[in-house]
């Protein structure tokens, strides 16, 4: 039944999104999951998983800069693109459309707090 | 001053007549924003068929093709499309002309258009692999807290200005709002009789659906993930596209009036011989259906606490009417969350969407004409073919009649934008060009 499967396959340890380089969309992960990680000076700080269900590289679609983090395929995974133009000319029409990426980083940034707050604790 | 009476709140009742995918989209986009929204509502759709059944008793009669924009606007929704109901990606279009064919890619080689069956297949299908598309949504409505009500709507009239509707078992339903997505083919005028609204049913125009069954294998070895569209030089024919689903392919005809005369015309053509295996009997097909589509929507698509959505309000002119049932959904589903259900909330709010699409249309019946001139004209057609075979060897900016054609064919952009695409110096330059070189090259 692969036969409709929609997106992208990437295979184990394949990069989907590389630090630093600049996007023009997002992603929908549809199976499988992925590894975010960050460079540090040389180092690779594993930053979170994400999952089936899961965007990521969305803030390509709201900020000019660079991607912020490495997205690398964690065993196979398949992953729907998401246009930024096509995304933005739909949310001009329909401003809701963004709830659920509003949602997604609301809740990405208690997670940062959280960290935040541990990290200063063991201090 | 808002009119409360004229809103929802907590425990009001909806009903949805018609489990399609503008029925079903709007029960996940409105319990989606009710619940954002802290609202709790009731959602009842009436839809009579079973979705598991083959054949017409289950089929909404479609192309079953969902666009590049619809799969990522579903994405960006929350609503899956899993392979166990899309039945083919598609990355590609192969355009078949009988000076020859061109295979066109999407720039990013990524499966973003699906080919599903609104039911579970045709009439003699042997093994059901794939769901029902309409049957997924509708359950994705259910698992949101819609209520299906397996009936047949025989009336709609108002009990003290509340819509009410009447179904052969059972008592009579009053709701705070009715939302009306029955589609185009369905005998919506007679139920719609004792309301006194100034709605009036959309043009529409008759097409040819034919499923011929090839099995898996065999269609990826002959059709792949493309979908093969024509530009042929048959009167009457604006579109004609072989999809290529699970074990079945999908024939798909539009154009005026589409008869047996035709659809024999264009099973002839060479050009689409060539796309089934050699020695192919055309006359040995699972299932066939001519269902009407609008060719102009429908009149004032709204009352009060009554919206009409998908094919029965306005819809894409030949393409995307799914993406259109998407559209007209979610735009409904906004205005009563945060507006209002009056007539004067949806013309403020739901009808300017219905005016985007229809004023798009104008532009797109621009567009089919020119493509008829140039279905009917052979160097016209050599030029197309040539231009846009030069340009896959080129990086996706540069490929100007290539990313034209694809909108065309696959609705992925509005008629607007593609034609403004085709204002462009560069776009002339070339196909004066290559017009110049088919018309010199014929002499």
């Amino acid at each position: 039944m692969d036969t409709g499967a929609l997106g992208k396959i990437y295979e184990d340890g394949e990069i989907i999104v590389r630090q630093g380089d600049v996007g023009d969309c997002m992603f929908v992960i549809q199976e499988g999951e992925v590894d975010i990680l960050c460079d540090d000076n040389g180092k690779e700080i594993h930053i979170a998983v994400r999952h089936a269900g899961d965007f990521i590289g969305e803030m390509a679609i709201f900020d000019r800069d660079v991607r912020s983090a490495t997205v690398r395929a964690r065993g196979q995974v398949r992953i729907l693109t998401v246009d930024k133009k096509n995304f933005m000319s739909r949310i001009h029409e329909d401003p809701s459309l963004a709830f659920r990426i509003v949602e997604t980083m609301s809740y990405r940034l208690r997670e940062l707090q959280a960290e935040y707050t541990k990290v200063i604790e063991n201090q | 001053m808002v009119d409360s009476a004229m809103q929802l709140s907590d425990g009001s009742r909806i009903g949805v007549v018609g489990g399609g995918p503008a029925g079903s989209f709007f029960s996940i986009l409105v319990l989606d924003l009710a619940r954002r929204m802290g609202l709790d509502l009731n959602v009842d759709i009436y839809e009579p068929r079973n979705y598991n059944t083959p054949g017409p008793p289950g089929c909404n009669m479609c192309g079953g093709i969902i666009s590049e924009t619809l799969v990522q606007n579903l994405a960006a929704e929350g609503i899956p499309l899993p392979p166990t109901v899309v039945q083919r990606g598609i990355d590609s279009y192969n355009l078949h002309m009988d000076v020859g064919s061109v295979l066109i890619e999407t720039p990013l080689q990524e499966k973003r258009i699906g080919a599903v069956y609104r039911g579970p297949g045709p009439r003699d299908i042997k093994e059901i692999k794939w769901g029902s598309f309409d049957g997924h949504l509708l359950k994705l409505a259910q698992e949101r807290g819609a209520h299906i009500i397996q009936e047949r709507v025989t009336s709609i009239n108002r009990q003290d200005g509340r819509p009410q509707v009447e179904i052969r078992k059972g008592e009579p339903q009053t709701y705070d709002l009715l939302t009306v997505a029955t589609g185009v083919n369905a005998a919506t005028k007679r139920i719609l009789d004792d309301l006194e609204i100034e709605y009036e049913l959309p043009d529409t125009t008759k097409t040819h659906i034919r499923e011929f069954f090839m099995g898996e294998q065999a269609i990826t070895e002959t059709l792949g993930t493309s979908m093969h569209v024509f530009l042929l030089d048959i009167p009457r024919l604006e579109f004609a596209a072989i999809i290529p689903k699970g074990d079945y392919v999908s024939l798909c005809l539009l154009g005026d009036e589409i008869d047996k005369e035709l659809i024999d015309e264009f099973l002839a053509a060479p050009e689409v011989r060539q796309c089934f295996p050699a020695d192919w009997d055309f006359e040995k097909f699972s299932c066939q259906c001519s269902p009407r589509i609008n060719t102009k929507g429908a009149s004032q698509p709204f009352a009060d606490r009554i919206v009409f959505v998908g094919d029965i309000g306005v819809t894409r002119l030949y393409k995307d009417g799914i993406g259109a049932a998407y559209r007209t959904a979610k735009a409904a589903a906004s205005t009563v969350v945060f507006q209002g259900i009056s007539a004067e909330d949806f013309k403020k709010h739901f009808l300017p969407v219905c005016k985007k699409i229809e004023s798009d249309n104008s532009i797109g019946k621009l567009m089919f004409v020119v493509t008829e001139q140039i279905q009917s004209r052979r160097f016209a057609r050599k030029a197309v073919l040539h231009m846009t075979e030069r340009e896959q060897t080129k990086a996706g900016e540069e490929r100007k009649m290539s990313t034209v054609l694809w909108d065309m064919f696959t609705g992925s952009a509005p008629y607007r934008e593609i034609f403004i695409r085709t204002l462009k110096p560069s776009f002339w330059l070339r196909l004066v060009g290559e017009l110049s070189r088919a018309i010199f090259s014929r002499t």
